[in-house]
Formats: structure tokens, sequence, C-alpha cells
């Protein structure tokens, strides 16, 4: 009666086939436009081989590894924010000075005010809250374009740092709780226990998931599937560890440098929880919903503002942990703190990572693997090059690849309807 | 009329203007149970004015609603829903990067605590999908933007149906879609109604009225030319009813301001 290939009942009972059924059903997913962080993963095997055979000694060496962790965890964080907002169709170009200006008023809570750091820190992330809640409003309410709600907090967030921070320039931050964000490292031990428990939480959540739909007698991934993606985790969480864990101060130094960076528990928490918030609840459902059909949503009965307003809180108090790491990283905060290229390498991760500018695609690990790829090459480059003009040039072009590859798989998605 | 039992939805004079254009004219309408009634008229003639009015999109004037026996007043979308109505717009509104279960359930999660139920929610679809005979997808989880046009139709028909509806108004299912898959919406459209559910299907197409409806609505200017048993008529009275509002002693006569059923 039709043209199509008429398939087997819809729900086919049972499990789905083995290993060359997944990797052919993920081939398909791939050409039908649904990419995901393919080209990021690929690109960033690439680059660190690229790096690797270039300038060995020094790019691979232990002490850069855990480097590239510190260089990239702020990215990593403010991209996690913008996929919210990059969810939506929507963009935050204030975000870089919503990190500074928080941690501008983190900065001013501890010294000025003499607030304990929990304070501090809470202050810190209500200022991010309350930034996203007017860029919300503006955007949802009154409908102005996010572009421009966002390039006018840019500049006045800008603003507002600077009075924040005062004649000074510069306000050191000497709370030891902070200061450990990014400074310190996880014990040995602790590093290990840390990542059984990455690896088990994934392999038994992954394993009652299937479970669950095999009571319910839907079709569940196949074990050996399963068992591939488990082994595959933990080889990757054990090697990374046992790097993280090795001694990385030069051999003349007396202290001993070694273990999981704090900041790795950090990203990893927002990395889960986040995750958790768009895949499995009803709100992240209708984030996706709005981003990919914005009408439909709202006659499917969804708050559309009140959606929208959420996102922008999440990208502001994102960028405000953001920018306590910033704060941490660098022992300070200054006007420079989240200027420069911060936004632009977060947006950069986000859609490196495979969320898509169009709004409606992307996941929360997305701003992971993009923020690993934009901290090795800026890692990389400069141990080949010197002039920062190539620098830029290089990460501008890594972007355009990133947002073209994006705009091509949106347009195959779209024409591979049979 | 053709079926004795007591309609599903009925309407009597059924008013609705939008500043000085008078839409609707006392319009009558009875949709029944487990039948197809094909709603027909040209450009302008108020089909999707009574549609939405139907939806609770926007009142109507005046006139009566009678669902399922009972005198009720829709005054919004929401209420519509409550009692059964539900529609399939011609755009479908479905999300593109949502699979097919999610796209069903848009709006109207199953959740246990916060998270999302998902192994109910694709259950559910399953067997609604299969209730209404559908094979032509692949998996339930595969992406809306990866369907073809007539699976798309199905999947928003689908997720009408879903929520023990009563009533399923399908605006034009069929305008975008190739003979095939025309074929294949059409067929769905014939089991909603073999299913027990009362259809109304607006359509231009005098091909889909012939093949799918048990009834004939069709309004003229504004007035229900006529409502009669697609038996009764075929499809040259048909587009003469559209046309002129008249065909041979059905419709709209000159003598009679205004016309009943025949």
């Amino acid at each position: 009666m039709s043209t199509q290939v008429t398939e087997v009942d819809i729900p086919a009972a049972g499990d789905i086939g083995g290993i060359g059924q997944a990797v052919r059903d993920y081939w398909a997913r791939v050409r039908g436009g649904d990419i995901g962080s393919l080209p990021a993963v690929l690109g960033l095997i690439a680059l660190v081989i690229l790096f690797g055979a270039l300038e060995g000694s020094t790019f691979l060496s232990i002490f850069n590894f855990a480097n590239l962790i510190n260089q990239s965890a702020a990215i990593i964080v403010l991209a996690m924010g913008l996929v919210f907002v990059l969810l939506l169709g929507e963009i935050d170009l204030s975000a870089g000075f919503a990190a500074g200006t928080c941690a501008a008023v983190l900065a001013v809570a501890l010294n000025s005010w003499g607030l304990a750091w929990p304070v501090a820190l809470l202050a810190a992330l209500l200022t991010g809250a309350v930034i996203g809640l007017v860029i919300g409003n503006l955007v949802a309410r009154l409908g102005i374009p996010s572009f421009v709600v966002t390039l006018a907090m840019f500049l006045a967030l800008q603003g507002a740092m600077l009075l924040i921070i005062g004649e000074g320039g510069t306000i050191p931050i000497r709370s030891e709780a902070i200061l450990v964000i990014m400074n310190g490292n996880m014990s040995v031990v602790a590093g290990w226990v840390l990542a059984a428990v990455i690896v088990g939480g994934f392999a038994l959540t992954t394993l009652l998931a299937i479970g669950r739909r095999r009571k319910a007698g839907l079709a569940a991934e196949a074990m050996s599937v399963w068992a591939i993606k488990v082994i595959a985790l933990a080889v990757l969480i054990f090697v990374a560890t046992y790097l993280l864990n090795q001694e990385r101060q030069l051999p003349t130094a007396k202290v001993v440098i070694q273990g999981v960076p704090w900041v790795v528990v950090v990203i990893l928490v927002l990395l889960v929880g986040l995750t958790f918030i768009l895949q499995r609840t009803g709100f992240g459902r209708h984030v996706y919903a709005v981003g990919g059909n914005r009408e439909a949503a709202r006659r499917a009965g969804i708050n559309v503002k009140g959606l929208m307003i959420t996102c922008f809180i999440f990208c502001s108090t994102l960028a405000a942990v953001a920018g306590v790491l910033l704060a941490s990283r660098d022992n300070s905060v200054s006007p420079t703190t989240g200027g420069a290229q911060t936004l632009l390498f977060a947006v950069g991760a986000a859609v490196i990572g495979g969320t898509s500018l169009f709004g409606g695609r992307g996941k929360i690990r997305d701003a992971v693997i993009g923020g690993l790829v934009i901290a090795v090459i800026a890692n990389g480059l400069p141990l080949i090059t010197q002039q920062s003009g190539i620098q830029f040039i290089v990460t501008g072009l890594v972007l355009l690849v990133a947002a073209s590859v994006d705009a091509i798989s949106r347009r195959r998605a779209a024409s591979t309807g049979r | 009329m053709a079926d004795s039992g007591a309609p599903l939805l009925s309407l009597r004079g059924i008013n609705k203007s939008f500043g000085p254009v008078h839409v609707l004219r006392d319009v009558d309408l009875d949709v029944r149970a487990g039948r197809v009634t094909a709603l027909v008229g040209d450009n302008g003639a108020g089909k999707s004015t009574l549609i939405k009015g139907i939806a609770g999109i926007y009142p109507f004037e005046s006139g009566q609603i009678t669902f399922e026996g009972k005198p009720v007043s829709i005054s919004g979308p929401k209420q519509a829903n409550d009692l059964g109505i539900e529609v399939v717009y011609q755009d479908l509104a479905l999300c593109d990067n949502l699979d097919v279960v999610h796209n069903m359930f848009l709006g109207r999660e199953v959740k246990s605590g916060v998270t999302l139920n998902e192994t109910d929610m694709e259950k559910r679809a399953g067997e609604t999908l299969k209730g209404l005979s559908v094979r032509t997808l692949k998996s339930l989880r595969q992406q809306v933007s990866s369907l073809s046009g007539g699976q798309r139709q199905t999947v928003a028909i689908a997720r009408a149906v879903l929520w023990n509806s009563k009533l399923v108004i399908l605006d034009e299912p069929t305008a975008a879609l190739g003979v095939a898959q025309t074929e294949q919406v059409l067929n769905l459209v014939r089991r909603l109604a073999d299913n027990g559910l009362g259809v109304i299907l607006i359509s231009h197409n005098m091909n889909d009225v012939q093949a799918v409806a048990d009834d004939v609505a069709c309004l003229y200017l504004g007035q229900m030319a006529a409502q009669v048993d697609k038996e009764q008529v075929s499809s040259q009275q048909v587009v003469e009813l559209i046309t002129t509002g008249r065909s041979g002693d059905i419709g709209l006569q000159p003598e009679t301001t205004m016309g009943g059923a025949a």
C-alpha cells in the first residue's frame, strides 16, 4: 500500500541486535545529520596526535595534562550554561562578563565586606541568577532579540565590573576554600575512589535502564553493547586518573604535586546534574521542544516565556560558577577576568562539541568535549608558534569549521526525511 | 440523516462574525461516533472558523453545542481537550528534533517523581500506534526529522488519539502528501472511525472525500448548504454544492433563505 519499507511491528520486543547493529544504527544517525560530538572527538584525537608529534616532550608531559584541565575548566562551565541558551536558538554574549562581574562580587564580598566564603560564593551565584533573570525577561517578555539584549549587557556588565572592583584594579583572593578549587588536588586514593564511583555509577544506571525496558517488554540495548560502553569509559577514566596521579612537579622541586584536581569534581557534578535536568526531566524535554518548534511547544501547553527565562538564569548562574573558577585560578579578580576571548571560546566550545546554533540540538557533554578541544588548541599552538596572530586565526578557523559542520548537518537532517 | 443514534457532537444555529464580516450564519452540524464527516467548502466558506470554534480557539457568538448529549460551552483549547476533542492542524505542530514518543507526549509527559517515565510513555505510544495498525514506523525512538510527510501525519494523528479522545478534527491531512502516503493516511482516518471515534475531515480533495467519508457537510459562504450521507450524492453533486451551494433539490434553495439538511 505504500512506498515505505514496512518494517516489523513497531515495538519489536526483545533486544536490539548486537554490536554490529549498534554501529550501523549510529552510522545511520550520523549520516542523517544527527552528528553529535563525533567531529569534536575526532578533532580532539587528531589535535593531540598532531601536537604530540610536533612537540611531544612538552605537550604530552604529565604536567601539561593537568594544565589542560586548569585552562579549560572555566570555559567548559561557561559553555555548559550557553548550551541551555543555544538549545532555545538564542545566544548570550554577556556570559563572559557575567562571569567577571560575579567574580568581582565574590572578591569584594570576601575582602571588603569580610564575609565567610560560603556566603560570598552564594552572593556571586545570586548575582549571576539576577543577571539571567533580567536578560530572560527582556528577551522573553519584551521580545528583544537575545543578540541585542546580551550585547547591551556585554557592555553594561563590563562597566558594572569596573565599578565593583573600584580604583585598585585587582583584588586578590585569599580564601583557602576558593583557591583550592583550581589549585588543589585530591589525594591519590581519593582519585581512584572517584574513578571507581564514576565507572560503577555509569554501569549500574545504564544496566538498570536496560532492565526496566526489558521488564516493560521494550527493545533494549544488547548486553554486548552495554559492556563495550562500560569498558571504554572505564579505560578512559582510569587512564586519566592514573596520569593525574603521577608526580608532575619538576624533579628539582621539593613539593609533591599529584592527584586529580578538585575542579574535576566540580565539572563532573555539573555534567551529571545538568545532563539529568536536560535529559530526564520534563523541564529539559520542554527546552528541546521550544528549541525545535516554538509554536508546537506553545500549542502543547508549555510555558515558553517562563522556560526561556529559566534557561537564561541557568546560563548566567553557570557563568557565575565559571567566574569563581577564574578567580580561583588567577588568585585574583581584575577587570579582564572573563573578558578577552573567554566568551567566544565558550561559544566555540559548545558549538565545536556539537551543540547547534540553530537551537534544539545539543548536550551538556558537548561543552566538556568542545572545551577540551579549545584548550588543546590554546595550549598546543603556543608550543609551535609564538605568533599570537596565528593563534587567533587558527582558533577562529576551528570555530568556523564547527559552525559549518553544524549548518551542513542541519541541512542533511532536513533533507533526509524520506 | 443516515444514522439513527444520537450524534456525538451537535451544533445548532452557530453564528460567528469578525467585525462586520458575518462568517458563520446559523450553521448546523452533526458528527456521529464511528463515522467520518467530511467538511467541505470553498476557500472562505468558513471551515476553519467552524473548526477553531469547536477547538476552543475562539468562542461562537450564538448557537448551541451539544457533546455526548449534553449541552456544553467550549471557552478554551484546554476545555476542548478535556471533553475529548483533539485537532490535528495542517502544520502538524511536531518538534523535528524530538523522537516519536516525545512528540506524542509533548506537554503531557508521564513522570515518576521528577523524572520522565520513558518506558511507560514508549509502551503507551506503541499500543496506540498498534491500535491504529500503524506499521510504517521503524522505531518509536527515531527523530521526527527523519520521517516522511505521511509518517509525520501518522504521528500527529496518533498523538491526537492518545488521550482517550472522542472527536478528532483533521485539517487537510493529505494536502502535502504523495499518492501512496495519502492512501496510508486515509486508511488511518478510516481506522479512527472504525475504532469508534467521531472524525471531522476538512478536505479540498474529492477523491479523499469519496474514499473515506460517511457524511458530507458542505459550507457555502458561511451557511451549511447541506449535510448528507455520502451514498446519496455523487462527486459531481458535492462539487456543485461547494461552488453554488445547491445541487438539484439538495442544498440552499433560492426560495427558502435557509437550507437545512436534505
